[in-house]
């Protein structure tokens, strides 16, 4: 029985993934899937309605879900419904929870004192999971009902704050910045489709497209001061500026182009849409269709909903079929979660192969190694259609490049894996899968992970060569490190390093840093050729040039000092965890520069983050510098006299 | 051989030193990066890279705190020589080695020609004027130009060093010295409000008798190395003839400086502090800027230029278009869409870059590559060889 646990695991896994590729199934009896495909035009791109639900959420508070930590149970089922409350319920949305603030000047601007801030939890087992950290105890998330008191002091403190460099923000600037910039952002959303705060705005468009042709007659004669129908010249002026402020607000376009129109991307506001009625005497029928989701959202009438989504989108079929497709392949994609799922996965492995190093090491390593191979097709697949949807080689942005970073790492490890069969690599990728996809969750809080590339970088040429050369070489020599981190940890707290281990773990060392050394070199230098295409130079010195040029000059100190016998296989792995830092170094703090070195940006989170890195493996770097007869592996087996291995 | 002599030897071929060298290159390297956020990234490379020893002031005088990277390069260049021609001995499996570390001594002494060869400048076209000069990115100089015969100029420059010392110059070419009262190597220039204004009582005495210098009022600033600034040095000038003085003038880089026109004995001098001129056998003249957004925001698409080039010979006289990653190379040099100006599409910033030195890095990293891939590859089927051999004295026991 015990032999097939391996054979049980894989199925499981892929059963599991199977479900999530399943097309999402409406809930409740709203449609909710359906006008999450429908296409939008936001950042430079067509997506679907759901892409910019999850990417406002995450935006706006760090998370999709929508709840309140006193309530059991989500405020909403999906990011789209939150979407719909908010741009057509507009005050049942305002008293969701979803701005996510920390800074506690910005707090007690908000007039929150620290006891407003406690949760107060009900139930007693609540009360002490809070107390010991496993739920939240102190609010961190507030509506906009809760902050709109206060706008003026917010937009103040903005002002004020603006014109200083992000750069040197302080924290408090920084946390106003990012809490008025969501303020607009959130206003943007609220008046995309219909003018937020209407009873009945489908009502209103249909009276006033009775009424176009005398409306405009009678603001004429107005101002001819001419005699004219009062009510009627009043009734158009409100409605024109009632559009105009939707316009001015929001940048989504949100209506489709015009029929005739050549450029696909003409996508406009729906209050530039409904301005143009007064030219065409027509109400734009895009608008109309939201305004009749909104009444029909509003008066809790889902049959009309559904049938109005329907009718919409083909409409929208015979004009703009491939953008549907591919609005709702990607509202798909979301749904799925790949990256999350295979995270999970990553985590699972890597607790099943840190297992098989105690019990059964062959079935469990087979698992482990089985469920490490899942989750990287997984992200495979995952990373394809990132690359489909945005017509990319697969690294654009520094999300992607976690992503890829990941991916890349666990596939090497799938090599030695297979190889060595000693469960070191399913371990490696569950730690490297698992962080690179977390580090890669804390990128995508920014907004949009998609996201149209700035003129400098268009070449998808150079994008598929020199950065993935060079990710991939960021990939092999964090796993250098990990693997190091894993010889360091057994040999130094357990018995279980044996001298088979260690020698594989060395060799697994070396090899990858070969191999790191050869695409660091290779992608840097592809890198040069493109900056001496495209710019007539080289090499530049410039930051980011130069983290790469430190990675390659790590790992060539690595190679040397193995070469000439200046390190042994301690020294072989102490080098290799700092790999970790120097890497870490290139990839995020060569874009922090400007920020770490000015003595208040060093709260930025980010900045907090790589610090504790680089300090954890500092740590790791003195634990491996203790004597070899410290080390209980070796004190095991050597008690008299240690030799260092070679 | 004596001992010294092997000493020597020893040191110079050995893999420690190469280790140690690329520590302190590391280290280099790193602080230069570091040091970008105050002295930007052409400051570093004088200080950091194209320097024996990085020199830091310390209460005003400079101490050599780091060895730079002419000396750290330069070390390494002869480990790498030593070591090779000391141990050299070809064998097929060293040949990648051997390859990549041929292709390492062509960088570094491609990175040595660049330093002392590349130069680049920006160039600045309106729609419809013809050009044909660049600008320095940081260099300036002090232009005076006898205007005088219709048909050319005639230009004497005072470069920005010679400025800097302050002083008086004389050049054959001019009737007068030029007596430099001040320099500052960055200002800030504003009008100065008139004398009958509330304001005007306390504006700051000017030096200058003459000229914009009058209506207007300079402050020094402290340089600048953020990389989308420049310097914007100014000076008081006075021309003295044998007679007596012409006056003094304010003279100053920022381009919002109108012309200052001088006359003596029937010649019309215009005087003008400036960006470094270079100028070409050739002319350039934007036709169109274009510019283009991704829609709904304002993350650019793409720029692209296109120009007029012609010589005055008339054996070139062709149309480019010069957009992002397609730069224009033409007599050695590359020009390429750097920059323009918001709301103005009338203009475009070429930035154009001298670099004699450029082939040899692709050949250094051609070699570099082909080495690496051959060693890893060698490396990779003698693992596969050892590994075959094992299964196969496992199968056999």
């Amino acid at each position: 029985m015990k032999k097939f646990l391996p054979l049980l695991v894989l199925i499981v896994a892929v059963l599991y993934v199977g479900k999530s590729l399943v097309p999402p199934k409406n809930q409740g009896p709203y449609d909710l899937v359906g006008f999450g495909q429908l296409p939008l035009l936001a950042n430079g791109r067509i997506k679907p309605i759901d892409t910019e639900a999850r990417s406002s959420l995450l935006r706006l508070q760090g998370r999709q879900r929508v709840s309140s930590p006193l309530l059991s149970g989500d405020l909403v089922g999906s990011p789209t419904e939150w979407m719909l409350d908010v741009i057509f319920r507009p005050e049942k949305a305002d008293t969701y929870p979803t701005f996510a603030i920390d800074n506690p000047d910005v707090l007690a601007l908000l007039g929150k004192k620290d006891e407003d801030l406690k949760i107060n939890y009900t139930s007693p087992a609540k009360q002490v999971l809070a107390l010991v950290g496993f739920i939240p105890s102190r609010h961190r998330r507030f509506t906009l009902a809760e902050i709109w008191p206060h706008r003026a002091a917010i937009q103040d403190q903005a002002r004020l704050a603006e014109p200083v460099e992000s750069a040197v923000r302080t924290p408090f600037q920084s946390a106003i910045m990012q809490l008025y910039f969501n303020l607009i952002h959130y206003q943007r959303i609220q008046h995309a489709f219909v003018m937020p705060g209407r009873e009945n705005f489908l009502n209103e468009l249909l009276s006033f497209q009775d009424n176009i042709a005398a409306g405009v007659e009678a603001v004429k004669a107005k101002q001819a001061n001419q005699p004219h129908n009062e009510t009627m010249a009043g009734m158009m002026m409100e409605m024109g500026e009632m559009f105009s402020a939707m316009g001015q607000v929001s940048n989504f376009g949100v209506i489709p182009p015009d029929a005739g129109e050549k450029d696909p991307t003409a996508w406009k506001t729906s209050g530039a849409a409904l301005l143009e009625s007064f030219q065409t005497s027509q109400v734009n029928p895009a608008a109309l269709a939201y305004a009749g989701l909104a009444r029909a959202w509003r008066q809790e009438q889902p049959e009309q909903f559904n049938k109005l989504v329907q009718l919409y989108r083909s409409g929208l079929e015979k004009r703009f079929g491939p953008q549907l497709e591919k609005a709702r392949y990607e509202a798909r994609f979301n749904a799925a979660e790949p990256f999350y799922l295979s995270m999970e996965f990553y985590g699972l492995a890597f607790l099943v192969a840190i297992f098989s190093w105690l019990k059964w090491p062959d079935v469990l390593g087979r698992s482990a190694f089985w469920l490490v191979a899942v989750a990287w097709v997984l992200s495979t697949g995952g990373i394809f259609a990132r690359m489909w949807l945005e017509g990319r080689p697969p690294v654009t942005n520094l999300y992607s490049s976690a992503l890829f970073v990941g991916w890349g790492a666990v596939a090497l490890c799938l090599v030695l894996e297979y190889f060595y069969r000693n469960a070191v690599g399913s371990v490696a990728a569950g730690v490297v899968g698992f962080a690179t996809l977390l580090v890669a969750h804390h990128l995508s809080l920014s907004g949009d992970t998609l996201e149209m590339m700035r003129a400098v970088l268009d070449s998808n040429f150079w994008l598929a060569t020199h950065v993935v050369v060079v990710t991939t070489g960021y990939s092999a020599t964090f796993l250098s490190g990990f693997l190091a981190l894993i010889y360091i940890v057994r040999g130094l707290f357990t018995r279980s390093l044996d001298k088979a281990t260690a020698d594989s773990l060395t060799r697994m060392v070396y090899g990858i840093v070969c191999f790191a050394t050869l695409f660091s070199f290779v992608g840097t230098v592809l890198g040069g050729i493109w900056a001496d295409q495209s710019w007539g130079r080289f090499w530049g010195w410039d930051p980011k040039e130069n983290g790469a040029l430190l990675i390659v000059i790590w790992n060539a100190i690595i190679l040397h000092a193995r070469w000439g016998g200046m390190i042994k296989q301690r020294g072989l792995m102490i080098l290799a965890v700092g790999g970790n830092i120097v890497t870490s170094w290139s990839w995020f703090g060569t874009n922090m520069l400007g920020v770490g070195l000015h003595s208040y940006g060093f709260t930025d989170a980010a900045f907090v983050a790589l610090a504790s890195f680089v300090v954890s493996q500092l740590a790791i770097i003195g634990l491996a510098s203790l004597p070899l007869e410290k080390w209980r592996s070796f004190r095991s087996t050597a008690p008299a006299k240690v030799a260092e291995p070679a | 051989m004596n001992d010294v002599i092997r000493q020597f030897r020893d040191f110079f071929v050995s893999l420690k030193l190469t280790v140690v060298l690329l520590v302190l290159g590391m280290i280099l390297v790193f602080g230069a990066t570091l040091d970008q956020t105050n002295l930007g990234v052409w400051g570093i490379q004088t200080k950091w890279f194209r320097s024996f020893f990085v020199l830091q002031e310390i209460r005003g005088v400079p101490v050599p705190v780091f060895p730079g990277g002419y000396f750290i390069g330069g070390l390494l260049l002869l480990n790498l020589l030593a070591a090779h021609i000391y141990r050299f001995k070809f064998a097929w499996k060293k040949a990648g080695i051997v390859l990549t570390h041929v292709g390492l001594i062509m960088l570094l002494i491609g990175e040595l020609l660049t330093g002392i060869l590349q130069d680049d400048f920006s160039m600045r076209l309106v729609q419809g004027e013809p050009k044909n000069y660049s600008e320095s990115y940081r260099g300036n100089e002090l232009a005076i130009i006898d205007t005088t015969n219709p048909d050319f100029d005639d230009v004497v420059v005072i470069p920005e060093g010679l400025l800097a010392k302050g002083g008086v110059v004389q050049h054959p070419k001019l009737p007068f010295r030029v007596s430099i009262k001040e320099f500052h190597p960055n200002s800030n220039l504003r009008a100065r409000a008139p004398s009958t204004a509330p304001m005007g009582a306390s504006e700051p005495p000017t030096p200058a008798t003459q000229g914009v210098g009058l209506n207007a009022v300079m402050t020094p600033l402290r340089m600048t190395y953020k990389q989308d600034e420049r310097n914007l040095p100014a000076a008081y000038i006075e021309l003295l003839t044998a007679e007596g003085t012409l006056g003094t003038w304010l003279v100053t880089a920022d381009t919002r400086m109108p012309e200052q026109i001088v006359e003596h004995n029937g010649h019309t001098y215009s005087v003008a502090l400036r960006f470094t001129r270079n100028y070409k056998p050739y002319t350039l003249t934007l036709q169109k800027f274009s510019h283009d957004v991704y829609a709904g925001t304002d993350i650019p698409k793409n720029f692209s230029s296109q120009i007029r080039l012609t010589t005055p010979d008339g054996r070139d006289d062709r149309e480019v278009l010069i957009y992002m990653n397609n730069p224009l190379r033409y007599a050695g040099l590359t020009f390429y869409q750097a920059s323009f100006e918001p709301g103005n599409d009338k203009v475009t910033v070429l930035q154009v870059v001298r670099n004699p030195g450029w082939l040899l890095p692709y050949l250094a990293c051609s070699l570099i590559a082909i080495g690496l891939v051959a060693q890893f590859c060698i490396h990779l089927a003698g693992f596969f060889g050892k590994r075959r051999r094992i299964a196969a004295a496992a199968a056999a026991a």
